[in-house]
């Protein structure tokens, strides 16, 4: 079922139409209530920068306290050009000082993304303070130290045309915010942007599905450092003079503050932010007695707003907008699929699904070579070998502790191998790591829900879809990931086969449980593999789920070779061509399901009776 | 080489390594046993410097001055732990860095409305004052009590940790955060006494530290940052990484200061650098903790 929902009209550039209104009415409107042409052209270019930031953070979940670098970088850069007459183009100086400030991006996301989470925020606003420190004193030849660089000439532009005057200004910055918009716009709404979100709502999960997460966040890194970069440029450009302060800890500060109050992962937030930011500052200035306070007036206003409102000003509004007019995921969540709607998506799956049991004799796709995982002194997998022929269905068996998962894991390269091989498809990929074995076709489900629960169900699965088609890194940004046919296509089939169509736009978070479990098996799936991994699929269900969940394990089978693990034998008879069954970190036995039920050794490892010899 | 230079800066770095290992430690223990990494540590340490700059002009007495600039950061740490951070103990790392990075603007903020920008100064106590000879060197003797001062505090703190059931619960907390909750230890209240525990250690290094360098509203934000460079060489949650990596900072800045001044800050974010390039758990973190 394709999905042609996707509008393709004007609607889909409202906001960027809202965008230009905004820029035309905003000198007319700002002014009433004693905005000044010098406050709008601070707010842009903080909006401006605010864009990459919100990439960064609002969409990629990374907290950078240390955007100042960049924006220095930029700015100083900028302004050296021109003052020192190597360029008179002012838009080729932006250019400049946007690049140099890239090039930055890369060396220190580089190094601050080898931490995460608190971490990557502790290290960025230190490599932040580096910058502000080498423009103090080994750099201040260049950078005037803390005087900063003045006489920044009036901005010259392309046709001899000249911007001096604040009100001439706010147009140039005007022009390239609007640019600057459409552009991260794009971002966020190619598959690069598609990717960008999985990894704030679940990153383990997104590199498990065959996306390189490293690459993706440096780009977004960087992306936010060459934003920077020219909001930099043109505040030294709109002043005449580049300050010191660009390099200060609170210029980041002052970022992510503005960020928040404004929205998080809206891109138009920081500018409503900046715009908070300025305006009171300078408002508050009024008051006598309150004036020096207002720093003091906006953290608290900050500390509130991150307490009781996290999504900030734009978000409540879209959230308010959204729960006004009932439109989206929220009307959608009470859309239950009915038992005939159900039964309609099966008998359109292709009938293929019949296998043919008989025909095993294929060749080696998955073989291990004693393989062991140690903790410490502890061996939770003691030198396994297995092979697993091309199209079986085999079941992986044995009481709690076993080692089932801990050797499903290293199947997918999750954990580390201690000794031994693992090949797939006549390549050696033991030490490839989960990445790179599910690109080679080795994918899995996890015995516990590793979705991304902020994500409508179309959303999820596409992630795993675009690794399929696009390989680990796509830095494709400006195609729109909904037009993209191919993955439409291959992201409905998937939601049927597990037979979520009718929920394909609920976020997962809302699912009910036997939908996740659903949703967890389409993701693995999804990544079109040759070999399954599936980790206790029917985990947590009721009778009547499991009975489902066989049926929908047997129709996928019919292209692919499956590993189960399961502890409920009902599902494991009902589907496995062979089990194997391990015990205490050893594989003991492997056969027919049937002459497994027959073995007493089995017998013995699960109800603990002795073994007679 | 000028050797008495080369000792002197030894030792400076010795005591600036000092204080920076108290500050460190007590944001490494906050986050340790809480999970949480206080961006307003910085605050509590410019908060006992005014403290006890208060009272030493009221009393003139720096043992007063000591206790008041370590109780005023300790009572500070309790109000917010009750007030606000209690509540962020479930929400993600993220809101937890920007509610106390929020917090500690309203600090910074507020201790500038009171008391106006300008630099205050505490003068060094008279117990203090002079220098003492050691034979290959002339040094203050105020800054070699400063070292037998954090030295004794930071014995007290191992012995907080390392003897006492909190301090189990602390150790145990950076092992396994979970785990403890399972255990269903008494966490409200130990999380109360560790962050009160880790804002006094700031605040009793912004005192100690008060004579040496001037009192002023952003003096938290330069130790806050060197503080992390701090637990990012020694690696997080580790007693000996942070008073190793307090001790390596405080070289690295007082060393590259007496070669080429302009460098001496630049040079500890590029050991930070190495260490992340070399080993990105830190000297003594622990790999696979995240």
């Amino acid at each position: 079922m394709l999905r042609f929902g996707a509008d393709r009209g004007l609607g889909r550039w409202l906001p960027e139409i809202a965008s230009i209104i905004g820029l035309i009415v905003f000198p007319l409107l700002f002014p009433i209530i004693g905005g000044t042409f010098d406050m709008m052209d601070r707010i842009l270019i903080w909006g401006l920068f605010g864009f990459g930031f919100d990439i960064l953070f609002g969409f990629t979940g990374l907290l950078a306290f240390g955007q100042a670098a960049f924006y220095g970088i930029g700015g100083f850069t900028t302004a050296y050009l021109l003052i020192n007459g190597y360029l008179t183009n002012a838009l080729v100086a932006l250019a400049g000082g946007t690049i140099l400030a890239s090039v930055f991006g890369v060396i220190i996301g580089l190094l601050s993304l080898r931490r995460s989470g608190i971490y990557f925020a502790m290290l960025t606003l230190a490599f932040g303070e580096m910058f502000y420190f080498l423009d103090l004193s080994p750099l201040r030849n260049i950078t005037g130290g803390e005087n900063g660089l003045s006489g920044v000439p009036a901005a010259d532009l392309f046709f001899k045309i000249e911007v001096r005057t604040p009100e001439e200004m706010y147009w140039l910055i005007a022009v390239l915010f609007f640019v600057g918009f459409l552009l991260a716009r794009r971002i966020i709404k190619s598959s690069f942007g598609a990717v960008l979100v999985a990894i704030r709502d679940n990153v383990d999960r997104v590199g498990v599905l065959g996306h390189d997460v490293q690459k993706y966040k440096l780009t977004a890194f960087v992306i936010a450092a060459a934003y920077g970069g020219l909001a930099g440029g043109l505040l030294g450009l709109f002043q005449g003079y580049m300050p010191p302060d660009a390099f200060y800890l609170e210029t980041s500060g002052q970022l992510v503050v503005q960020t928040i109050m404004g929205g998080a992962g809206t891109l138009i937030g920081p500018t409503i932010g900046a715009g908070i930011w300025i305006y009171l500052r300078s408002a508050l200035q009024q008051f006598d007695g309150i004036g020096s306070l207002w720093k003091m007036i906006l953290g608290i206003v900050f500390v509130l707003i991150v307490t009781l409102f996290r999504k900030g000003i734009c978000g409540g509004i879209s959230q308010l907008w959204n729960r006004v007019t009932g439109s989206t995921v929220s009307r959608q969540t009470a859309v239950v699929p009915s038992a005939e709607s159900l039964a309609n998506e099966t008998a359109m799956l292709p009938t293929a699904a019949i296998r043919n049991r008989s025909a095993l004799t294929g060749s080696v796709i998955l073989e291990t070579k004693d393989v062991v995982k140690r903790y410490g002194g502890l061996t939770a997998v003691d030198s396994v070998s297995f092979q697993l022929i091309e199209g079986e269905i085999r079941a992986l068996i044995g009481p709690n502790g076993a080692g089932k998962t801990t050797f499903f894991n290293m199947l997918a390269g999750t954990i580390p191998v201690t000794e031994g091989e693992i090949h797939f498809a006549g390549e050696h990929i033991t030490h490839l790591g989960s990445t790179a074995v599910c690109q080679r076709g080795l994918a899995k489900s996890f015995q516990i829900n590793q979705l991304f629960p902020s994500l409508s169900v179309r959303d999820n699965i596409r992630i795993p879809a675009l690794a399929r088609r696009y390989g680990k890194f796509n830095p494709s940004m400006l195609r729109d990931v909904e037009f993209d046919d191919d993955i439409c296509r291959a992201v409905d089939d998937a939601i049927a086969a597990v037979q979520l169509t009718g929920r394909a736009d609920v976020r997962a978070g809302e699912l009910a449980y036997g939908e996740k479990r659903r949703l967890e098996i389409g993701l693995a799936l999804a990544t079109k593999p040759r070999v399954l991994l599936l980790d206790e699929p029917t985990a947590g269900m009721s009778p009547s789920e499991r009975t489902e969940t066989v049926q929908l394990l047997k129709r996928i089978a019919a292209g692919i070779t499956i590993v189960i693990v399961e502890h409920d034998m009902d599902v494991v008879f009902g589907l496995a061509d062979r089990v194997t069954v391990f015990f205490n970190g050893r594989k003991i036995a492997e056969d027919s399901p049937e002459a497994i039920q027959a073995n007493p050794e089995v017998r013995a490892a699960y109800l603990g009776s002795p073994v007679k010899k | 080489m000028n050797w008495s230079l080369l000792w002197a800066q030894l030792f400076n770095g010795l005591t600036l390594g000092a204080l920076l290992v108290l500050v460190a430690m007590g944001l490494t223990i906050i986050f340790g046993a809480l999970g949480v990494i206080n961006f307003a540590h910085g605050a509590f340490y410019m908060v006992g410097a005014y403290a006890a700059y208060i009272a030493y002009t009221a009393t003139y007495s720096f043992v007063i001055s000591i206790v008041a600039g370590a109780a005023v950061a300790m009572l500070l740490g309790l109000i917010i732990e009750r007030g606000l951070i209690r509540y962020y103990y479930k929400r993600p790392h993220e809101d937890q860095i920007l509610v106390t990075f929020g917090i500690g603007i309203i600090i910074v903020e507020a201790v500038r409305a009171f008391f106006g920008g300008i630099a205050k100064r505490v003068p060094v106590p008279t117990w203090g004052e002079g220098a003492v000879n050691l034979g290959f060197l002339y040094y203050p003797t105020y800054r070699i009590e400063v070292l037998g001062i954090v030295g004794a505090a930071l014995v007290i703190l191992y012995v907080v940790l390392y003897r006492t059931r909190i301090g189990l619960i602390v150790r145990a907390g950076i092992e396994d955060q979970l785990m403890v909750n399972i255990l269903g230890i008494n966490v409200t209240r130990t999380f109360l006494v560790v962050f009160g525990l880790g804002s006094m250690a700031a605040g009793f290094a912004g005192v100690v530290n008060s004579p040496i360098v001037t009192v002023n509203p952003e003096m938290g934000a330069l130790v806050l940052v060197q503080s992390f460079v701090v637990i990012v060489i020694g690696g997080v949650g580790s007693f000996w990484g942070a008073v190793v990596g307090g001790l390596i900072a405080g070289e690295i800045l007082s060393l590259t200061a007496m070669i080429e001044p302009a460098y001496s800050q630049v040079m500890l974010f590029a050991a930070m650098a190495v260490v992340l390039i070399l080993r990105p758990q830190g000297l003594f973190g622990v790999q696979g903790r995240q």
